[in-house]
């Protein structure tokens, strides 16, 4: 399988990201399974400036990989590209890229959402929400957990 | 031959991030241990912090990782490791 994990402050280009995935496993993917994740601009029914997302360089890559190491002993994949963004982004920026191939539809789709899940409560990042009433950090939320808790 | 009892101190660095790096305010502290193990680090922290800061840090959900990788309870360190306190993380 194969596997790329990248953590960058610069925006991605999914299109680019998806021709490359498709290459790699030409004829044997039949399903190519992509999320996108973006900045919105209101949470809790307050305007949200913007969002700042800190990471620990190193392990959030090995927390990340570990995720995607769980999914690809559960379902047969052919590739995966998880690619999230640190630092300052605004509202309707693209922060995370999930990208999973395998051979039929049903393993990409769940694989995928498997994976973003995990990323949810286990990969290493903090994000702070500059908000028009407040800053805050922002915690998993409950029912984040229960979606991890329910795989 | 006679072999002399030395005493080296122990010398790690202690990250903290995000809501932590704020509430302590320093990103980094470089630490001499009296005892080479985290509860050396947490009272080297105990004197160098407020009371306000040492309880953010030793609140619940706060994670302790040695060398990136967590750990629980107590572990021995060693001069050159790296330990980091995280709080509760959230990505995606």
């Amino acid at each position: 399988m194969h596997a790329e994990i990248r953590i960058q402050t610069d925006d991605f280009d999914m299109g680019h990201e998806w021709a490359a995935c498709r290459k790699r496993c030409a004829g044997s993917a039949g399903a190519v399974v992509a999320f996108g994740g973006l900045v919105r601009d209101r949470a809790q029914d307050d305007s949200v400036r913007g969002l700042y997302l800190e990471h620990y360089p190193g392990m959030t890559e090995s927390s990340i990989r570990k995720i995607v190491d769980q999914a690809a002993t559960r379902w047969n994949l052919f590739d995966v590209v998880v690619i999230h963004r640190v630092g300052q982004l605004a509202p309707e920026d693209q922060i995370v890229l999930v990208l999973v191939a395998s051979g039929h539809r049903a393993n990409a789709f769940t694989a995928c959402e498997f994976i973003m899940d995990y990323l949810k409560t286990d990969a290493v990042f903090w994000k702070k929400e500059a908000r028009d009433g407040s800053d805050g950090w922002i915690q998993a939320t409950a029912e984040d957990r229960q979606r991890r808790q329910s795989w | 031959m006679t072999t002399t009892a030395t005493s080296v101190t122990t010398r790690v660095c202690v990250r903290f991030f995000a809501s932590l790096r704020e509430a302590v305010d320093r990103e980094v502290v470089e630490l001499a241990l009296d005892e080479s193990s985290i509860v050396g680090v947490r009272a080297k922290l105990a004197e160098l912090l407020t009371n306000a800061q040492f309880e953010a840090i030793d609140a619940p959900g706060v994670q302790v990782c040695v060398n990136q990788t967590i750990v629980r309870g107590d572990v021995r360190l060693e001069t050159g490791d790296e330990v980091a306190f995280l709080p509760p993380v959230t990505g995606g």
